[in-house]
């Protein structure tokens, strides 16, 4: 069953140093609140998972959390560059970082194969491209039946996924709406996993029998953030502040800017 | 009526769209083309986006990909897995709608690096849904700003397919779908050209001489037996983009998606 904890504690009881983490969340649900916690926390040298890495993950990296960034569209959505990462690439600037590049498609398969509980996934893709040649986890298998082809990813396996959700009751069951994006397949993937609510209520009021749900038997730690998914956006409960992605391009853009927001808003 | 090259390439795009179309819409320019298509000549056009979202009918341009707008628009939402596996790569989208930070003569794109990939001067972001995209949809539209920085002879890095670097390997690896077939940019159209695949002017946009083009083009650009002039959009179009842009910066500026 899943257990309530403090946010600064599931950090500290499930992400070590060195693991191999994912926060998920496609542009909705982002769990920001996590991030920072992980952030203030100091850890070091993990491996980041995430289809878009985006503003979460340009302020972890910038904060020096990171040495690998698995990955398959790292931006800021609709606005441009995520500096701190393009620095830590190009510079290597907090530190130098490891890149290993993937398509969405092939992202998508090897969370959904980690929570099928396969070594790997199979799919019609990556033809053509030279992103086998910079990656050596993209190989090619041909289909025992017909002689096809297929791209082969292995699956993706973190020692840790977090994700935000809209509630949990008080048993700990978890629903989420909206745009879901691979949550699901993420914590099913992992070997542990955080998910950070709203809130917490009796009823978990699901919309139809067909919600996605998460038992609290599949979930390790829930911690309750209000609003832990801001500036990203909870269907059902606030939206997503676009002026704040715009300003972060100017923010983020110099190290020196970069460092003084994170002191201000992060740090403190 | 006055009209900017921007307003001309967004609605030129948006002219290649049918209302029987399924289309998978990148974010950006494609956006802006699919969703004037819907408000035009293509009410029943079906817009996907990469989030899950089939018919979305956003009334503001989303800012991201997975903006709540989408989702509270759509018929239904779906999850990423599933959006790649059984509605993208089961065949289900007729046509996708791409853009990339460098396309060369054969349709190919690049959104991974300027420079080497070891040690690039630019990071760009990625290949995210185009690689898979770009094989997977029965056709594909480009639309890109036109400079010789954009359309360059060689790509620095190919993240997705067109019809490959010498124009014949996408046939070679037997792929069925039909790759690039319309290039809009904010100077001209560009198709490719039967047998060779490189894509060719085939129309100018009203006020654009071939020597503009040529001078914006990293590779010597060709241009068809027959180029035409592109139709200057109408007053309906022009509006429709207007009040479609406006409304987008009312709803960003204001913070909320």
């Amino acid at each position: 069953m899943a257990s309530f904890q403090l946010l600064p504690d599931a950090i500290s009881n499930l992400v070590h140093d060195g693991d191999t983490v994912a926060l998920e969340g496609f542009t909705h649900l982002i769990p920001f609140a996590a991030g920072h916690e992980i952030i203030r926390q100091g850890r070091r040298n993990l491996t980041l998972i995430r289809m878009t890495p985006d503003l979460i993950y340009d302020q972890m990296i910038g904060s020096g959390c990171a040495r690998k960034l698995v990955f398959s569209w790292g931006g800021n959505p609709g606005v441009g560059s995520l500096y701190r990462l393009r620095d830590a690439v190009e510079n290597g600037w907090p530190n130098e970082i490891e890149i290993e590049e993937h398509s969405h498609a092939a992202m998508a398969n090897a969370y959904a194969a980690g929570a099928a509980g396969m070594p790997s996934a199979f799919f019609r893709g990556y033809r053509g491209t030279e992103l086998p040649e910079v990656n050596a986890r993209i190989r090619f298998v041909d289909c025992p039946f017909t002689g096809e082809p297929l791209a082969c990813v292995p699956a993706h396996r973190p020692d840790v996924a977090m994700i935000h959700a809209q509630r949990a009751d008080r048993k700990g069951n978890v629903l989420i709406e909206g745009i879901v994006g691979v949550q699901k397949e993420a914590v099913l993937a992992a070997r542990r996993s955080l998910v950070t609510v709203e809130e917490v209520v009796d009823d978990l009021a699901a919309g139809s029998p067909n919600s996605v749900v998460l038992p609290s038997w599949t979930v390790t730690a829930i911690a309750v953030a209000p609003e832990g998914a801001r500036p990203s956006y909870a269907h059902g409960y606030y939206s997503r502040d676009n002026s704040f992605y715009v300003a972060w391009d100017g923010i983020a853009k110099e190290r020196e800017s970069f460092t003084r927001w994170m002191r201000e808003n992060v740090l403190r | 009526m006055n009209y900017t090259a921007t307003e001309m390439m967004t609605i030129a795009a948006a002219r290649a769209l049918k209302s029987d179309d399924v289309c998978f819409v990148g974010i950006g320019l494609p956006s802006a083309a699919c969703n004037l298509a819907r408000a035009t000549h293509a009410p029943g056009v079906t817009l996907v986006y990469e989030s899950g979202t089939i018919e979305a009918k956003p009334a503001v341009l989303p800012l991201s990909i997975g903006d709540g707008e989408l989702c509270e628009t759509a018929l239904t939402t779906v999850s990423v897995p599933e959006m790649f596996r059984y509605w993208l790569q089961g065949g289900r989208i007729s046509v996708g709608f791409l853009s990339g930070a460098q396309v060369d003569r054969f349709g190919n794109l690049n959104s991974t690096v300027i420079g080497p990939y070891g040690k690039p001067r630019v990071r760009l972001p990625g290949a995210g849904g185009a690689t898979e995209i770009a094989t997977s949809c029965g056709r594909i539209f480009m639309i890109m700003r036109h400079n010789a920085r954009a359309m360059v002879e060689k790509l620095d890095f190919l993240t997705t397919l067109g019809h490959g670097p010498t124009g014949q390997e996408r046939r070679k690896l037997g792929i069925a779908t039909a790759g690039p077939v319309l290039l809009v940019t904010d100077l001209c159209i560009m198709e490719p050209e039967r047998e060779t695949n490189e894509m060719t002017v085939t129309a100018l946009h009203p006020g654009t001489t071939r020597e503009r083009v040529i001078e914006n083009t990293g590779w010597r650009a060709r241009f068809a037996n027959e180029v035409r002039e592109t139709e200057p959009p109408s007053p309906v179009e022009l509006d429709a983009l207007r009040e479609l842009n406006a409304r987008t910066a009312r709803a960003h500026t204001g913070g909320n998606a």
